[in-house]
């Protein structure tokens, strides 16, 4: 049994890494993967919590999560092909046409 | 058949609809659709007129429209024999003036909505005619005003003719002011109750004092004044000359000014207890006979005579009114029979028009032996209007003339028999001016086609004819049809029939004597400075233009645009500015990178946990 201070922290980082990606990357792909990180730091907290405080519905949660997630980086990757036949690139610093 | 007399208004007002959205697309450029609408009106208001002659009673029922708090507004109709002696003149008049305009109006650019606007007219006149309250009325007030003003503007092109319709609009929109602080005051006075038979039954059981009856009934007055063209607001009709001829014929007739004289009518329990209203009343019908005949003893253009001609039989109903109840059914006898021949003499005038393509008297002369038929057609409108016996003229503008005598309102009497000797010297220069001696224009007139003529030669019939409807010794269905409790009166005197025809047919033979042999200057020119003041409409123009319209639209005008460009849209352009200005410098954070919004958001985010967790 892991102690449930370890897995938030653990998540924490995960979190934080998943920002830093998410805000500093110019990677489109490489963004969407930070936010998978993200996402699964939360699904790592919903879990632990579901353990410590014996309830399954932050198992479920995640599972939840989980199906969502997919569903987000499938059209998010659609997207960024998409992007990449039109511009030929997927520099987001570039993608920057929606302004004044 | 009585219970779906709103088919009557409706069925012009779908005509309206479908020649409005279909237009040129249909055959005949929609103008089958209007004339089939009106005639299948026509049909079913000549057999309501029937089931009333027959005994059937008023017949009323409504439906809710919409309540405003304690004010509930119906949608309903009324009908006596007063809504179905109007209904068959509407309609009557309109399917003439349709048939008519086949011919007059034929290639046209704007035929279909000509058609269009003719059949709103009629559909808003019917709807005025049939309503069994005063909103409902007011509302085919304003059409009719409207509609009006789109005709009388159709050739808009000519800003004379635009002004004309404006000037209609705004004369009669005058009178229409006090007309809604009327309605305001009776429905007000009868706790909320805008019911025209419930108001009536109201006032004549003394439960609204005489007092408010007597404001009430000079408000709604007011509106019947600019309507029907009487002194002070008789200003606009004959500038309306302006719209096609077809067009004057039926708001000479039947629409439009008629609905002034209908108001009064209608409205006639709140008239009949108040003995100032009825005075008042009496005295503007007499004031205005008198100065609309003697303006249109000047005129040179054709259709004006008949304008005033109007403005001055109008006058003669209004007087008629004025008289008390004796007087209601004389008046609306009037108006029946002065519909057919007035709208007769209109489409004479259209149809010499139409041949010499001028409005000017002085041009035309010696037009009888060219046009047979607009001719003899016009001799009967003209002898039917002076008042010849039998023709339908006579039995109704006598009976105006003895019903003064007879209620001792002589004043009113002496008037309408001086202008009665105005009409026949004016009609008779008319006549003679466009039909006798020589030629005097340029080009060879020729009689007009048959579908126009067709309309001409059947209301001259009817102006033979139809006086019979009202003759005394034979106990016309007229007076049965349309009558006011108290009105029942003597009706017949020998002695002042005989005066009466006396009167006209001297001022035919004043006419006769002074016109037979046309004269490059009038013979009335002699007359000088009355001359001058006929000719000048009594100053009239010139008051309204230099008295009210200079002062309103130099210093008060002025000042208000003035105020509007500078405040009114300074306010508005300085919102968007100070708006632009704004945006200008908080457009930079728009950079379009993702990354950047997503750190605002994350700072947002982080900003709230911690107020959050602070409180």
């Amino acid at each position: 049994m892991i102690h449930l201070t370890i897995l938030l922290i653990f998540a924490a980082f995960l979190f934080s890494a998943g920002v830093y990606g998410v805000l500093a990357r110019r990677n489109a792909v490489l963004v969407l993967m930070s936010i998978e990180l993200m996402l699964n730091a939360v699904n790592v907290n919903l879990v632990a919590f579901a353990q410590y405080l014996k309830d399954l519905t932050g198992q479920i949660f995640a599972l939840f999560v989980i199906a969502v997630a997919a569903g987000e980086v499938g059209i998010g990757l659609a997207i960024v092909i998409l992007i990449y036949r039109n511009r030929e690139t997927i520099d987001v610093d570039k993608i920057d046409l929606l302004k004044w | 058949m009585i219970a779906y007399s709103w088919l009557i208004p409706a069925l012009p007002a779908v005509a309206f609809f479908v020649i409005f959205l279909l237009g040129s697309r249909l055959p005949g450029r929609g103008a089958p659709v209007g004339i089939v609408a009106v005639a299948a009106s026509l049909g079913m208001s000549i057999v309501v007129l029937g089931q009333i002659a027959a005994g059937h009673g008023p017949f009323e029922s409504s439906i809710q429209w919409l309540q405003v708090g304690g004010l509930r507004l119906e949608f309903g109709e009324y009908i006596d024999g007063l809504t179905a002696v109007f209904f068959v003149v509407v309609c009557l008049i309109s399917l003439c003036s349709q048939v008519y305009s086949l011919g007059y109006m034929k290639g046209d650019r704007r035929f279909s909505s000509y058609y269009a606007f003719l059949s709103l007219f009629t559909a808003s006149m019917l709807n005025l005619v049939i309503a069994d309250n005063l909103f409902q009325l007011l509302v085919g007030w304003e059409l009719v005003g409207i509609c009006s003003y789109l005709l009388i503007g159709h050739w808009w092109e000519e800003k004379e003719n635009s002004d004309a319709a404006i000037k209609a609009f705004v004369v009669t929109k005058t009178g229409d002011v006090p007309f809604l602080f009327g309605i305001f005051v009776l429905t007000l006075a009868a706790g909320g109750v805008a019911n025209i038979p419930q108001i009536s039954n109201m006032a004549a059981s003394g439960q609204l004092g005489t007092g408010l009856l007597t404001v009430a009934a000079l408000l709604l007055f007011g509106g019947a004044i600019g309507k029907s063209a009487q002194f002070p607001l008789q200003v606009w009709l004959p500038d309306a000359m302006a719209g096609p001829t077809p067009v004057s014929a039926l708001i000479h007739a039947a629409t439009m000014v008629c609905a002034g004289v209908y108001l009064v009518g209608r409205m006639y329990m709140v008239f009949a207890p108040s003995g100032h209203a009825l005075a008042f009343v009496g005295t503007i019908g007499a004031i205005t006979m008198l100065i609309a005949a003697t303006m249109a003893l000047v005129q040179d253009d054709i259709k004006r005579v008949l304008a005033y001609s109007t403005v001055s039989q109008l006058a003669y109903m209004i007087a008629s009114l004025g008289l008390g109840p004796a007087g209601y059914t004389p008046a609306f006898f009037h108006l029946f029979t002065h519909a057919f021949f007035k709208a007769l003499l209109f489409y004479g005038a259209g149809s010499v028009i139409h041949a010499v393509h001028t409005n000017n008297m002085s041009e035309m002369g010696g037009l009888g032996k060219r046009m047979r038929t607009t001719y003899w057609t016009f001799a009967v409108g003209t002898a039917a209007l002076i008042g010849i016996p039998p023709l339908a003229g006579f039995w109704s503008k006598d009976d105006i003339i003895a019903t003064a005598f007879n209620t001792h309102h002589y004043a009113i009497w002496i008037v309408a028999l001086i202008t009665a000797f105005l009409t026949a010297v004016y009609m008779t220069r008319a006549f003679l001016m466009t039909f006798r001696g020589e030629y005097r224009g340029e080009g060879h007139p020729h009689e007009s086609p048959a579908v126009m003529l067709a309309p001409m030669v059947f209301l001259a019939g009817l102006a033979i004819v139809a006086g019979f409807l009202g003759a005394p010794f034979i106990h016309g269905a007229f007076h049965y049809w349309v009558a006011f409790p108290g009105g029942e009166t003597e009706r017949f005197n020998w002695a002042l029939t005989i005066l009466t025809v006396a009167v006209g047919l001297t001022g035919i033979g004043v006419g006769w004597v002074l016109y037979r042999d046309y004269r490059e200057v009038d013979p009335l020119k002699r007359l000088g400075g009355l001359w001058t003041l006929w000719t000048r409409k009594y100053f009239m123009d010139d008051i309204y233009n230099e008295g009210i319209r200079h002062p309103i639209q130099y210093p008060i005008a002025g000042a208000t645009a003035s105020f509007d460009r500078t405040v009114i849209d300074g306010a508005v352009n300085g919102v968007g500015l100070s708006t632009r200005r704004l945006s200008g410098v908080l457009r930079y954070i728009q950079s379009g990178n993702v990354q950047r919004y997503a750190v605002f958001l994350f700072a947002g985010v982080a900003i709230l946990a911690f107020v959050i967790t602070r409180l």
